[in-house]
């Protein structure tokens, strides 16, 4: 199988390869167009600002080809948000693939929210063997509201969507890569699935 | 529910562990990266490494060495000492540590917290501050609590959250190395003052020091060394204690 991991200079990319490479998978860190729409699946990681990472995005015709890739794609964190209308976060537009806007965190809360929070509501075989009320790790000011796409919830001040799945895509608002076991339990279902 | 975090430190010198480590089924209690393979499997919520050389050659060993605990571990860890150039950063960035840690060079050049924030976000950078009491005030001390500056410690944590800290790990240098608990007033009065995560450290000796930590304040982490290299606390037994203390715990 060959997994493309989207690289376009926004955050932990090298954390996302190394977590594949335990689970017995090689993958390729790549912006190569022709390399990412011929992969059997797509992981679309991302840390960082919404605004700058769009802009790397555009740079490299990456914003035109994610929305029409065909295979499994799994937008990890910044990634996930970037698949939805538009980010408060710099008020950047992004890929429109899921119908949402992506909201900061309300200031009576500490933000950014950071830590291993429980994710519920478990939808779809990416949460295959995944117990309701997990903890997986999240660090993150912005958030993806709940959606008729959601496939997992978590809860901080407000219930949001944590994963969101669409068709051929999916989003996950913690990293799977920095959740244990579990969290590779997480990459293992989206590659096996 | 958010939970509360547990986290071990270790110091590192010329990649090596450098504070005594006591576990028997460890083949090399000085390689860091089985120590760190170690607590994350025994559920450590997150590490720290500093590097307490950090001179300009050592920088590329440590960022080496950040990339082999990237490959190793599958739960997030912040690297620090030393750090002084956004180079720097994206170096350890990219190897693998999900967020860095920096200290007296933000005291002095504080426009530098604005500049990782605004290359790098606000969720990876960590402001590290040691305090002490002295004079009815807490002071910012620098080089390892060895050099005294004139800033409050309340207002020099509100300005870092302003510039753009993601999180505020503290040290009470009364409290550290005693082993009599947390500073847990000031960690108090910190977590009403800034609305940023905050690292309690220094002066974890036992397991009920954490409880108050946790119960005295909106404390979201708790760090400590030698409890746990020398084995006197398991973490393991700590989380349970502490769930069953009804705080938010990761099991």
């Amino acid at each position: 199988m060959r997994i493309a991991i989207i690289d376009y200079g926004a955050g932990n990319t090298q954390s996302v390869k190394y977590a594949l490479k335990r689970l017995g998978c090689n993958s390729v860190l790549t912006s190569d167009k022709e390399v990412i729409s011929s992969s059997d699946k797509v992981i679309f990681p991302g840390v960082g600002q919404a605004t700058s990472a769009m802009r790397k995005l555009k740079s490299k015709g990456l914003d035109l080809l994610i929305p029409q890739l065909k295979q499994p794609v799994l937008g990890i964190c910044l990634g996930m948000q970037l698949m939805c209308n538009f980010s408060e976060e710099g008020n950047t537009d992004c890929l429109k693939i899921f119908d949402s806007n992506v909201k900061r965190f309300n200031n009576s809360l500490k933000v950014p929210q950071i830590g291993w929070n429980t994710i519920f509501d478990l939808k779809t075989s990416l949460f295959d063997s995944i117990n309701e009320n997990e903890y997986m790790y999240l660090v993150h000011s912005y958030y993806v509201p709940i959606l008729k796409h959601a496939v997992a919830i978590s809860n901080y001040g407000i219930n949001y969507s944590t994963a969101i799945k669409k068709n051929n895509f999916t989003g996950v608002q913690f990293h799977p890569e920095k959740s244990g076991s579990k969290g590779e339990l997480v990459l293992k279902n989206f590659i096996n699935n | 529910m958010l939970a509360k975090r547990i986290i071990p430190c270790l110091d590192i010198k010329d990649s090596r562990t450098v504070k005594g480590v006591n576990f028997v089924d460890l083949v090399d209690a000085g390689d860091p990266v089985e120590l760190a393979r170690y607590y994350s499997e025994n559920g450590a919520d997150e590490l720290v490494f500093l590097d307490i050389t950090a001179t300009k050659e050592d920088r590329k060993t440590f960022a080496k060495l950040a990339d082999e605990i990237s490959k190793n571990i599958n739960i997030p860890f912040t690297v620090g000492g030393g750090i002084k150039t956004v180079e720097d950063v994206d170096i350890l960035l990219k190897s693998g540590a999900d967020k860095v840690s920096i200290n007296s060079y933000a005291v002095k050049n504080p426009d530098f917290i604005n500049e990782l924030a605004t290359n790098f976000g606000t969720q990876c950078i960590v402001v590290a501050i040691d305090a002490k009491y002295v004079d009815n005030d807490w002071f910012v001390y620098l080089v390892g609590g060895r050099v005294k500056t004139e800033i409050r410690l309340f207002d020099w944590a509100k300005e870092v959250e302003d510039r753009g800290a993601g999180e505020i790990l503290f040290t009470s240098m009364d409290h550290d190395g005693t082993k009599n608990g947390f500073a847990c007033q000031a960690l108090e009065k910190l977590s009403q003052i800034v609305n940023i995560p905050i690292i309690a450290s220094g002066g974890a000796g036992k397991i009920e020091h954490f409880n108050e930590v946790f119960k005295s304040g909106n404390i979201d982490a708790a760090l400590a060394a030698s409890v746990f290299h020398f084995n006197e606390i398991r973490l393991k037994d700590l989380k349970t204690e502490l769930k069953n203390n009804n705080i938010p715990i990761r099991l």
